[in-house]
């Protein structure tokens, strides 16, 4: 199921004296099965066009395909668009609202009209997904848990509805380190496990660039990058102008460059960068 | 260290004095859970101090007692000398003690700036003269001076959380606690919160208590606190305390990109010091 973006603007309150170009003419394709990273600094555009992915925001003017359905500004068939689109949003935690985990998780499922034993058989399947277990959580109030098990009760709603696209807005946001890592582990599993085609919308580049395949990043309502990690954070100095902070990892080795050790720009892992010190290193202690 | 400095200059004072802190609250299944369990801590005035620790270590229990929104179940704190418990007490401690929280839209009260910042000294009672002052000066400080007439919610996640700040200041206090001020900010209102409080602590002398997950953000601080359980369990100059990566990563704690590499080499035999922090120092060492 491709994702294609063609010419999309989105203009906020048209005609008042507010009047603002969230998106300006953006074009894109995302292929079935892509893990995207999504990058952009606040007001960048990049919440205006996932919102736009599952028909929250109507474009102002052209067009977005998903599989077969085609969203314009006068469009209608909104509703099946958001079974295969799960947008996560951020803290959505704060969106649980039910008393049980089990009853939250299945407000999804049971609003479709599955039946009872569907609706036991998704919620189930989407608790496992995110690593919680039912027989002990499903009954339990979501808001006696913690946090991160919050935010995967709220994942495990959108999980529930078996959208094929998934997009999740800051994930890890408020997060401690080993919540993030849980959080993040479980989306790279999602992505590896049931070829679910992920975007990511994060400030983190040390966490996107350990797991996407391709980052986009937003600039003033425009696609300012589109590539691999590598080929992105060759662009320190443009992401520097665009007030994103690229990895300490890649900034240490554009430092290292400079000062005349010949290492590769492109690395933004802790676990690369030592293999081309020391690469770097060995090759002076050989010569 | 600190005694001796105390005897032979006897005007280091300590600002924040906490001995054998206990505090424990009922949970949903009505077990008792202690969130903190017997910290005792020395801050001296003008010291810029990082917490870290995972969520549910304590971190947040120990800043809500620096400025009394909880009191200790067993020990004592006194902030400049007063007790916490001490009811009289609240209202100067709570105007000696500032409390900055993660999510900014929590905190802003009024429908432009300078009325949200002019919040705390008119509840003091002030003229409008001295209000005024104090609101100018206090946008002044975080570099908010050309917002005053603004509404917040059309500013930025940093321009915000500087207002929350800015609300502070002008209550004059003399610590500063932010409860992971830039949990929800991107990096560049990261990096502008982190520069106003650098230059709050630098400039204005406040004491500083910085919570935060970003190791980053530890790296400047003159003292590190790791926090587990309830409990200070390392505490030391940021250098002293990111060294120990194995200890840090088995509390479910990063170290900062840096130093895991510097770790890292040395175990392959690469000679560099250990607990490099910044790139500046890394490429020191490497390229000498």
């Amino acid at each position: 199921m491709s994702i294609i973006i063609d010419n999309l603007t989105h203009v906020y309150m048209e005609g008042g004296p507010f009047e603002s170009a969230a998106l300006d003419g953006v074009n894109l394709r995302i292929e079935d099965g892509e893990f995207i990273g999504l990058i952009g600094h606040t007001g960048s555009g990049k919440s205006t066009l996932v919102q736009h992915l599952n028909g929250l925001l109507k474009p102002t003017s052209g067009i977005i395909r998903i599989d077969d359905i085609t969203v314009e500004n006068k469009s209608k068939r909104l509703k099946e668009l958001r079974q295969k689109v799960g947008l996560v949003f951020q803290y959505p935690e704060h969106q649980l609202f039910e008393e049980r985990v089990f009853s939250d998780i299945a407000f999804g499922p049971k609003n479709l009209g599955c039946s009872g034993h569907e609706i036991e058989q998704r919620v189930k399947e989407s608790m496992e997904l995110v690593g919680l277990d039912y027989d002990s959580m499903k009954d339990r109030s979501p808001f006696e848990l913690s946090g991160g098990q919050r935010r995967r009760v709220a994942i495990a709603g959108v999980l529930a509805m078996k959208p094929k696209i998934l997009i999740l807005d800051e994930p890890t946001a408020g997060l401690d380190p080993r919540g993030r890592d849980e959080i993040l582990g479980r989306v790279a599993q999602l992505h590896k496990k049931y070829d679910l085609t992920i975007i990511l919308v994060s400030h983190s580049m040390e966490d996107v660039a350990k797991l996407v395949d391709r980052i986009i990043v937003m600039n003033k309502g425009k696609i300012a990058l589109d590539g691999s990690p590598g080929e992105i954070f060759k662009n320190s100095q443009r992401l520097d102008d665009m007030g994103l902070a690229v990895p300490n990892i890649t900034r240490l080795m554009k430092m290292l460059r400079a000062s005349g050790m010949d290492v590769p720009e492109d690395i933004f892992t802790v676990a690369k960068a030592k293999e081309a010190v020391l690469k770097a290193l060995r090759r002076d202690s050989d010569a | 260290m600190y005694s001796r400095i105390r005897e032979g200059v006897g005007i280091i004072k300590s600002i924040i004095e906490a001995s054998n802190v206990g505090f424990s609250y009922i949970n949903y299944e009505e077990e008792e859970i202690a969130a903190l369990k017997d910290v005792s801590l020395d801050v001296k005035k003008g010291e810029f101090i990082a917490v870290i620790g995972h969520n549910g270590s304590g971190k947040s229990t120990l800043a809500k007692h620096i400025n009394a929104l909880i009191k200790p179940d067993r020990g004592i704190i006194l902030i400049k000398g007063m007790d916490t418990s001490d009811d009289e007490m609240v209202w100067d401690i709570r105007q000696t003690a500032g409390m900055v929280f993660q999510n900014p839209d929590n905190q802003l009260v009024a429908t432009i700036v300078e009325e949200d910042v002019a919040f705390g000294p008119e509840n003091l009672g002030y003229p409008p003269e001295e209000i005024r002052a104090r609101v100018d000066d206090s946008l002044e400080k975080v570099g908010m001076e050309g917002f005053a007439e603004f509404a917040p919610h059309l500013l930025s996640g940093g321009q915000k959380q500087r207002i929350a700040i800015a609300g502070i200041i002008a209550m004059r206090p003399e610590i500063i606690i932010l409860d992971e001020p830039t949990a929800m900010l991107d990096p560049s209102g990261r990096r502008e919160v982190m520069e106003t409080i650098h230059y709050l602590n630098r400039e204005e002398g406040i004491t500083i208590i910085h919570i935060t997950h970003y190791m980053e953000e530890a790296i400047d601080a003159h003292r590190v606190l790791v926090m587990e359980e309830g409990q200070v369990v390392l505490e030391g100059s940021p250098k002293e305390i990111f060294i120990k990566v194995e200890e840090l990563k088995s509390l479910g704690l990063d170290v900062p990109q840096i130093t895991e590499l510097a770790f890292e080499l040395r175990k392959e035999g690469i000679d560099i010091p250990p607990g490099l922090l910044t790139a500046e120092e890394m490429v020191k060492a490497l390229c000498q």
